[in-house]
């Protein structure tokens, strides 16, 4: 067949598609004998392609076709979920579930995380000049500054005395820090390693200092409770990092960039169960574990609280569910 | 075929052309939604200056919102566009031709940080140009491309001349650049494309004008005017 009579054959069923696609991506109401038409007519018009290249005609043609599958393509294809009964799965079992799969990882970035805290906490504890090692005095005494007992506003700068503007500057910093972990992590592992032995050496730096300078009473119940969120996540962002990291260098059976992007669609989830937990601790900081009212001893005991919803939601929760 | 095509095999086995877009569009388009996101925090941040301390809570989060998903809002909401990529006529597409979706889009641009490493997107532009598809290292992970949306089409039809069968037998690829010849006459200064039909004075036999009307003739015919 020639190429003006296939397009005098079948230009019109191209426009009525074309109308229809164009309809469908603007979610107009289309009754569903028209809008059900729309895969059969896809692929009508695919076929219409293969043929119109096949015969070699002009370019012009094949050019419009390729148009007009691209876009009904495009249309076909879209992912289209529901927004809240993904989120309330994913939280409800999918998420714990997906870093009980990964456990060993989770381990590995715990260890590069707590076991700086601990050693350099113990450290500076033991000797107080270990702390210099790792900050300048001007930023010791900062520090020791935002924790005097006699503090009007502990945790914080002075000046900086509004519960919202230090929401603001949690959600900033802290999700900007665990998403910087993460991502340094393409560079195989290297950067999320780096970010979990600095982030743990500093902590530990600074409440070693702060337990040997004797002020726990103020330190302790402030850190406490938003930790139980805030340092888990880092634990959870390095994990996810490391994922990228280590796909690279140990692809397996495929290639390193296929690999690579298995373990991203893995590591986004995980990223995606961080921005929540640090989003939690952020609120909890800015507006719990700084009011100056509540007690130590009721501090502790929802730090207790915290802690152990924590781990108990990453022990038990979904179980038995599919991840 | 230039090489920025993209060839996607679609499950309908018909494949679907792509064209690659480049580090500077890219560039020119990432600079313009810069530019936005700094005039809204900066109308933003004199708005909210009159609450204070309040205020400055709510910018900082904004500031982390704009910094973070202003790119994947607008891919995932219109269509792989941000207002810049639209500007330059770009589209962020999954690697299989599909619209990106939440996740793609967060990996790509949460990994922005890596390509701006060590200063000014340097692995970024690095991978770019080691890529086929000039990607870069968010888009290796997330598994996306950035393309050019499909030019609207021009109109080009044959010039209208009474048919006239060629004396000999074409091949395809013969009858098809003279097809395209024809087509593309109209965007030609009739000098060159007189030009250009001198170099088939083996199939007209005659130079000039002649000869060029002669190959439209030729054209009309093989598209099927009889």
């Amino acid at each position: 067949m020639n190429q003006q009579e296939f397009e005098r054959q079948h230009e019109a069923y191209w426009q009525e598609t074309e109308a229809l696609i164009g309809n469908l991506s603007q979610r107009k109401r289309i009754d569903f004998s028209v809008a059900g038409e729309f895969p059969q007519r896809y692929r009508q018009v695919c076929q219409h392609l293969a043929l119109a290249r096949e015969r070699q005609y002009t370019s012009h043609l094949i050019e419009r076709l390729n148009q007009l599958m691209l876009r009904g393509h495009q249309h076909l294809y879209s992912a289209r979920a529901g927004f809240l009964s993904p989120i309330l799965q994913f939280v409800g079992g999918a998420f714990p579930a997906l870093i009980r799969r990964e456990w060993r990882l989770f381990w590995l970035a715990f260890f590069l995380f707590y076991g700086p805290l601990a050693v350099m906490g113990w450290a500076v504890y033991e000797r107080p000049e270990m702390s210099y090692t790792l900050m300048k005095p001007a930023q010791v005494s900062q520090i020791e500054e935002m924790y005097r007992p006699d503090a009007p506003h502990i945790g914080r700068e002075r000046g900086a005395d509004n519960d919202v503007y230090m929401f603001g500057v949690y959600i900033w910093n802290n999700i900007r820090i665990g998403f910087q972990t993460f991502a340094s992590g393409i560079f195989f592992g290297v950067g999320s390693i780096f970010y979990l032995l600095f982030n743990g050496l500093y902590i530990g730096a600074v409440a070693g200092h702060l337990t040997q300078v004797g002020y726990t009473a103020t330190f302790w119940p402030f850190v406490s409770g938003h930790g139980s969120f805030e340092l888990t996540a880092i634990v959870l962002s390095g994990m996810a990092g490391l994922k990228l990291g280590f796909a690279i260098l140990a692809p397996g059976r495929r290639t390193r960039l296929e690999a690579l992007r298995e373990a991203a669609k893995v590591s986004i989830k995980i990223i995606y169960g961080v921005i929540g937990m640090l989003v939690i601790a952020a609120f909890l900081e800015a507006f719990w574990s700084a009011s100056t009212w509540i007690g130590p001893t009721v501090k502790y005991s929802v730090a207790g609280a915290l802690w152990s919803l924590v781990a108990l939601y990453f022990l038990f929760v979904g179980r038995g569910h599919a991840a | 075929m230039l090489d920025t095509y993209r060839e996607i095999e679609t499950p309908e086995g018909v494949e679907l052309q792509l064209r690659a877009a480049g580090p500077v569009a890219r560039m020119l388009a990432f600079t313009i939604d810069l530019l936005l996101r700094g005039v809204i925090l900066f109308i933003l941040s004199i708005v909210l200056s009159v609450v204070g301390n309040f205020g400055q809570g709510l910018f900082l989060i904004v500031v982390f919102l704009t910094e973070w998903f202003y790119p994947v809002l607008f891919e995932v909401l219109r269509n792989g566009e941000t207002p810049g990529k639209r500007m330059f006529g770009l589209r962020v597409l999954n690697d299989n031709g599909t619209p990106v979706s939440w996740g793609p889009s967060l990996v790509r641009n949460l990994l922005r940080v890596v390509d701006f490493m060590p200063a000014f997107y340097g692995f970024g532009l690095a991978s770019m140009l080691l890529n086929r598809d000039f990607k870069r290292l968010g888009d290796l992970a997330a598994g996306t491309i950035v393309v050019y949306q499909e030019p609207a089409l021009r109109n080009l039809a044959i010039p209208d001349a009474p048919a006239l069968a060629p004396p000999l037998g074409l091949n395809l690829a013969e009858q098809r650049a003279l097809i395209t010849y024809a087509e593309r006459s109209q965007r030609l200064t009739e000098v060159r494309s007189e030009e250009l039909a001198d170099l088939l004075t083996s199939l007209t036999g005659v130079h000039g004008r002649v000869g060029m009307q002669r190959l439209y003739q030729m054209a009309n015919w093989l598209v099927g005017k009889r």
